[in-house]
């Protein structure tokens, strides 16, 4: 220990060229930064530096009522050779006036221009007016006079190379305020921009909330390590998804096209949504009983499995009556409700909003009832089959699902890149996963159970990930493509970031649960899903609301800039204000964002102390 | 009747947990299952009702086979046994009823549960499962407000919403005070003389086992080194069970 610390010339050297490295990398990232402070010291950067510095002080929010008052003082540029003088009336020593010394002067010469009597603290340019006409709107020149708090200034002026035989004239127009202070346009633009742009925030951040919820879930490692199928049971959910989309969509547009065969009659529509309702609620009693614990005959369940189709029929049924009611109702409030039309306007857009997804919901409802249908069919028959009839299902099953699912992806591929050759984007793939699956069902037990979940996991992660690296102002630019400028795009934008990074910060929080009360409720006989409404759901709701804080937060301020690219907000006025060199308008917008961030700050804090 | 044979247990680690471990338990009886620390005791609990799944041997429960039960078997025999932690292992954030009522969640339509809505019996059950440990007046607070005596109480009417043919106890006096202690085995005790539950208890200390236990069995690096009555551990086999240099305490 005692030698070790001995100084060597080496040491030295090794100190000294590691110093050395240190200034050639900051050397060189002085010069890509550009770093260059003869910029500051020009004085027509540090002109415009105050000139812009200064608007942005005086935010562009309120105005005044404003009087004008317009003085001329007349003058000979150059001096009459003829000695002519100009006769300049008599005022009252009470009363504004001006006074330019001397009377006459050469092209670029100087006078003095000295006000007197004039409102106290005000600024107003002095101009120089070409020709004899004192009301002549052209000016040259531009100097600002203030007045001081006697109402009087005095300041220096430069006159313009403009000669004439003729009087001229020297004209201050000065402005008053009077009356009370008034909101600006700017002011009153910006808080339309700022409302919108806090309710972007919020559309965003709660549909972005809905929807990363549930697929926090299945990016959660613990929740989805346990989850294991056989090779059987993985196939035939792969062959539900499509098959059940596909039948899930034709079956909810034919209850689509007789629910539209009715029409949009108001009364059969408001019929349909409260009739039905009681209707279903009676039909689930019956198919769902709360307990049942001697297993019921066959003959029942199936009955009951019927009954709860009829209900899903009924269900889709009436949530397109459902949309046709409300975007009647919405139309006819919007022109009917004055100035709450805006919540005709939200009752027609929700309607719309069903109208359109609701096919979409029914596919995807169907895909997954089918899909898992077939999974526990298939689970079932892994339990019950015998080991060598199993493995040549397996042999069968599981090419058909490896081919589906490449199959489909090489349709993904051909639609993006329009590439066109079948053997590539069809048959190619179609082969691939067949053999893949093929190998599969060969090379693994019948009974093993696969790691599905973890591969779901994967995927689902991978994803996620993929996604969040896109910025949400990239988002927004491609967003605008689809649905047009404006909030909408800023919403769908930030929406789809907030799902997709809250979907990640949320699954940290489950698999950072405490496995105990997981492990006594599985203990009780419960599912999956009963699992994880009873154990993990009430785990992570504080983490959850406080993230779901924390995004709304980082919303509002994305949703500030997003406007920058088309989204919406008040970022398209800051822009423009920028653009046009209006710097106080653009300070007002800045204000505006600095208060709605500020407050946004506080309430949030509030709220999750108030829930945690 | 429960019988196990060979049972083995290997952790992904290759840690043998439990070796070739058989033993009988008739219904009814209260059977202590003793060892140290990591001797498989929890292991061998869990395997019961697979919340661990065992690499191999039997388990056989009224002449069915636990290991190899299906998934919707495995709900349905699960349902019939309750179980109580040592830790308790109460859902912390919810209310004491809610934590009861999970309880039946083997037995609900999954459907209706998702909701959280339990029939009517259900829940005047769960009252009445409260007033059996005496804490029915805690019944809206949050878990996490009862001390730890109370939130052990709270576990056994869990357990017993399940109407259990067994009822599997991982050490649930080993984070309670003495007199605690008592208390909640004089619940379980009581839970197996009234409704001939069969209770498989593990326990760390002898007084305890000869209070209560029926019957016990010793586990010692997983494997099964004494099977018999309470009164039969001697100061040799006590040596056996818990090794040469164990002092006999309590």
């Amino acid at each position: 220990m005692k030698n070790n610390k001995k100084a060597s010339p080496w040491n030295s050297i090794k100190v000294g060229l590691t110093a050395l490295l240190v200034m050639v990398v900051f050397a060189y990232g002085f010069q890509i930064t550009k770093v260059n402070l003869e910029e500051l010291r020009s004085e027509n950067r540090q002109q415009s530096l105050i000139r812009v510095t200064r608007a942005l002080a005086k935010p562009d929010i309120f105005e005044y009522e404003q009087e004008v008052e317009v003085f001329n003082y007349p003058i000979y540029v150059p001096c009459p050779t003829d000695g002519r003088t100009i006769e300049v009336s008599e005022h009252s020593a009470s009363e504004p006036y001006l006074v330019v010394t001397p009377a006459c002067a050469d092209p670029g010469g100087e006078v003095q221009v000295e006000g007197f009597n004039f409102a106290p603290n005000t600024i107003g340019p002095v101009r120089f007016i070409p020709g004899n006409d004192p009301n002549n709107v052209v000016s040259l020149g531009r100097d600002n006079a203030e007045t001081d708090g006697d109402g009087h200034f005095l300041l220096t002026m430069t006159l313009p190379n403009r000669t004439s035989e003729d009087v001229q004239f020297i004209r201050a127009t000065l402005r008053l305020n009077v009356g009370a202070p008034r909101f600006t346009q700017t002011a009153k633009d910006t808080w339309a921009k700022i409302v919108e742009t806090v309710f972007l925030a919020l559309l965003a951040t709660v549909f972005g909330t809905m929807l990363a919820i549930p697929l926090s879930f299945i990016a959660a490692r613990n929740l989805m390590k346990p989850v294991k199928s056989s090779l059987a049971s993985i196939s035939l959910s792969v062959l539900g998804w499509p098959i059940g989309i596909a039948l899930g969509f034709i079956v909810v547009n034919w209850v689509g096209g007789i629910s539209a065969s009715i029409g949009s009659n108001i009364w059969i529509n408001l019929a349909s949504v409260v009739i039905v309702p009681v209707l279903i609620s009676l039909g689930i009693r019956w198919a769902l009983p709360e307990e049942e614990i001697p297993a019921q005959s066959l003959l029942i369940r199936l009955a009951r499995i019927g009954m709860l189709f009829l209900i899903v029929l009924l269900g889709f049924y009436a949530l397109f009556q459902l949309a046709s009611l409300t975007i009647t109702a919405g139309g006819t409030l919007q022109t009917s409700l004055g100035s709450f039309g805006f919540l005709g306007y939200f009752l027609f857009q929700v309607g719309d909003i069903f109208a359109i997804i609701t096919p979409a919901l029914g596919a995807l409802a169907a895909g997954g009832a089918l899909s898992s249908f077939l999974g526990r069919f298939g689970q079932l028959g892994t339990e019950k089959l015998p080991l060598a009839g199993l493995k040549t299902i397996n042999l069968i099953l599981a090419p058909i699902a490896g081919a589906t699912i490449l199959g489909l992806l090489g349709q993904l591929v051909e639609w993006l890149y329009q590439i066109g050759i079948p053997a590539y984007t069809l048959w190619g793939p179609i082969i691939v996963g067949a053999a893949l699956g093929l190998l599969l069902a060969i090379v693994i037990g019948a009974k093993d159970a696969l790691p599905i979940g973890m591969v779901i996991y994967s995927v689902t992660r991978t994803f996620l990930n993929a996604l969040r690296s896109v910025e949400a102002l990239v988002m927004a630019i491609v967003f605008v493509i689809a649905v047009g400028i404006g909030p909408f795009a800023g919403v769908m934008a930030l929406g789809l970031h907030t799902i997709v990074s809250l979907a990640k910060l949320y699954s940290e929080q489950v698999e950072s649960i405490m496995t105990g009360p997981l492990e006594a409720i599985e203990a009780t006989g419960a599912n999956r899903l009963q699992t994880i409404i009873y154990a993990v759901i009430p785990q992570i709701v504080p983490p959850y609301i406080s993230y779901t804080m924390y995004r709304w937060d980082i919303n509002v301020r994305m949703s500030t800039i997003i406007g920058f690219v088309g989204g919406g907000g008040i970022g398209f006025l800051l822009q423009q204000n920028i653009n046009l060199l209006n710097y106080r308008g653009a300070s007002a917008q800045m204000l505006a964002i600095a208060v709605v961030v500020a407050s946004m700050d506080y309430i949030s804090s509030v709220l999750r102390e108030r829930t945690i | 009747m429960l019988q196990i044979k060979n049972l083995t247990k290997i952790y992904d680690g290759g840690v043998k947990a439990l070796e070739n471990v058989s033993f009988e338990v008739p219904d009814g009886q209260f059977l202590a299952v003793i060892g140290l620390s990591g001797s498989g005791k929890s292991t061998l609990l869990r395997c019961i009702n697979r919340l661990i799944e065992p690499t191999s041997g039997q388990i056989l429960w009224n002449g069915e086979d636990i290991t190899a039960a299906s998934v919707e078997e495995m709900r349905r025999i699960r349902r019939k046994i309750g179980m109580v932690f040592q830790h308790f292992n109460l859902v912390h954030r919810s209310k004491v009823i809610t934590n009861v009522l999970a309880g039946r969640l083997g037995y609900v339509n999954p459907a209706w549960s998702l909701m959280n809505r339990f029939p009517k019996e259900d829940m005047e059950k769960a009252i009445q499962q409260l007033q059996r440990v005496g804490i029915a007046d805690k019944a809206n607070q949050r878990a996490d407000e009862l001390s730890g005596g109370q939130q052990q109480r709270v576990g056994i009417a869990r357990a017993l919403m399940q109407d259990p043919e067994m009822i599997l106890a991982d050490e649930p006096v080993a984070s309670l005070d003495p007199v605690l202690a008592h208390s909640i085995m004089s619940h379980l005790e009581d839970i197996n003389d009234k409704d001939g539950v069969t209770v498989l208890c593990s326990l760390h200390f002898l007084d305890l086992v000869h209070r209560y236990a029926d019957r016990v069995v010793a586990l010692n690096e997983g494997k099964l080194v004494f099977e018999g009555l309470p009164k039969d551990i001697d100061d040799k086999k006590f040596k056996e069970i818990y090794g040469r240099e164990a002092e006999r305490v309590g």
